[in-house]
């Protein structure tokens, strides 16, 4: 073996890794696109609405009340070191809106319906699927990524805000029935605290995480080998993927909204 | 009338089409065959457009299959998937009646329901299945459907993938004369990839063998066992030992 060959094997992976990024984004162009050119699949997109908005809301609203409630036990505890417990509804406020609220869903939802639509669309392409559907006269990015990726974009900010409400009363029941704080001052303290921009970064990181939950699960589903083991590989990267990318994507966003 | 002009295709260093010359007249019914991974699939695939040939040409009715508009082009095509290709979340009438729901051949959903219930009839399957879905039913009944939807749209030409693969002989039967009956009455022109020759016999008026990515011999299906090709007789004889190599 020479010299230079792990340098060239991670030249391989480098170039290979940059090809990924390449077709994953020639896909996102030509997924948003076919949302906005007809034909529409009504039907397509309100099951997608159903499935990735509706049916996520337990595991979305019990992340994000048992997170609501830890982060007020851990400010009151680290905000004790130096007599700082009284910013427990602000910091629960802050933190759940700004960060944990979006990130949280968005990784949810990766996890949930991400891994979904891979495994269902490979699936789709493996029994060929797919291919009867172009026989059919039907595109399948229109048919099946557009409606998936619209309702996405559109439910995702909604469940980030329903979650970022859920994770602040995880924080309200923890202060008020453990740590001792007042109910309405809580509530006060809560509302006079957050700002416009930080609820409008939670909606926003929401729509773009939604984007790459939904996207990422059709490009590795659309991609996917043959056999019961391309689907499991498809369904694995696009998981990987969109979670990497969400935090990738919070990391920029947050540096848009808040770096000044 | 399908022709294709000396077709190739590659994946990666694998020549799976090395020029392939064929000619389907229209009204015949032409049955492809050849061993697995010769490239039938990727033939019928290729006129389709689900495949995109590396060279040569592809005509239907004298135009060039890869030009023009591909609804119109589709709406002249049912096929018939080897595995059915049935859409897990739409019940049977839905997958039946799949091309008239949507696209250009959209009809009112009532109208569409009363076609994809006809077509089962014509299939052998009775309206209760209408309402199940694809995985309630066994895999003969599957293939119906399959064929129920390739039909659906009164289409010039049909394609078949496989269809008696993981049938039962019986049900192999039955498929195999629905398919002649639906192509002699429709007037369709068929192209089918089997290498089930009981299927071949069934099903074509004309027969071809795919080996080493061309087109080995063509013909009539009656003159198919006095060819006198090696290769025909062979795969049709399923002898081991020939021209065409057998893996051990």
């Amino acid at each position: 073996m020479s010299l230079t060959a792990p340098i060239a094997a991670i030249g391989r992976q480098t170039l290979a890794f940059m090809a990924l990024i390449g077709r994953a984004a020639i896909f996102a162009s030509q997924g948003l696109s076919h949302i906005v050119r007809p034909p529409f699949y009504g039907r397509e997109f309100l099951v997608a609405l159903l499935q990735i908005g509706w049916l996520s809301l337990p595991v979305v609203g019990l992340t994000a009340f048992f997170t609501g409630g830890a982060l007020a036990l851990q400010i009151y505890d680290g905000g004790a070191r130096f007599s700082a417990e009284a910013v427990v509804p602000q910091i629960v406020a802050i933190g759940m809106v700004r960060e944990l609220g979006p990130v949280l869903v968005g990784l949810m939802i990766a996890a949930r319906v991400t891994s979904s639509i891979a495994a269902e669309i490979a699936t789709m392409k493996v029994t060929e699927q797919i291919d009867a559907l172009v026989t059919l006269s039907t595109h399948p990015m229109k048919y099946l990524t557009a409606p998936r990726v619209l309702a996405a974009l559109i439910v995702v900010p909604l469940l980030v805000g329903i979650g970022d409400i859920i994770g602040i009363f995880g924080g309200f029941v923890v202060g008020t029935g453990q740590l001792g704080f007042n109910a309405a001052t809580y509530i006060k303290n809560t509302a006079d605290f957050l700002q416009f921009t930080d609820i409008l970064s939670s909606l926003a990181k929401g729509c773009v995480f939604g984007g790459i939950a939904a996207m990422m699960g059709c490009y590795f589903g659309m991609n996917s080998g043959r056999g019961a083991q391309g689907v499991g590989q498809a369904t694995k990267g696009s998981v990987q993927a969109a979670a990497v990318l969400i935090l990738a994507a919070n990391f920029l966003l947050t540096s848009l909204f808040f770096s000044s | 009338m399908i022709t294709l002009d000396n077709v190739h295709k590659h994946f990666g260093p694998k020549r799976v089409l090395q020029g392939v010359n064929l000619t389907i007249p229209r009204g015949e019914s032409m049955v492809i065959i050849g061993g697995s991974g010769t490239g039938k699939s990727v033939a019928l695939k290729s006129v389709l457009g689900l495949i995109t040939p590396d060279q040569g040409l592809i005509t239907v009715d004298g135009k060039d299959a890869s030009k023009g508009d591909r609804d119109k082009f589709l709406a002249r095509f049912g096929m018939l998937f080897q595995g059915g290709a049935l859409f897990d979340s739409l019940t049977v009438w839905q997958n039946v009646a799949f091309r008239l729901l949507r696209g250009s051949l959209k009809r009112p959903k009532a109208e569409a329901r009363e076609i994809a219930i006809e077509k089962l009839r014509r299939v052998g399957l009775t309206p209760d299945v209408a309402d199940l879905f694809p995985s309630e039913l066994s895999g003969g009944m599957q293939k119906r459907v399959g064929l129920a939807r390739a039909i659906a749209a009164e289409p010039e030409i049909i394609f078949f993938d496989e269809p008696t693969t993981g049938l039962d002989p019986i049900m192999s039967g039955v498929i195999n004369d629905l398919i002649r009956e639906i192509v002699v009455e429709m007037g369709a022109t068929a192209m089918t990839i089997t290498h089930d020759m009981t299927s071949v016999r069934a099903i074509a008026d004309k027969v071809a063998m795919l080996h080493d990515g061309v087109i080995k011999w063509t013909g009539p299906v009656a003159d198919m066992d006095q060819s006198g090709d090696p290769y025909l007789d062979q795969f049709i004889h399923g002898r081991a030992e020939g021209p065409i190599e057998a893996v051990r």
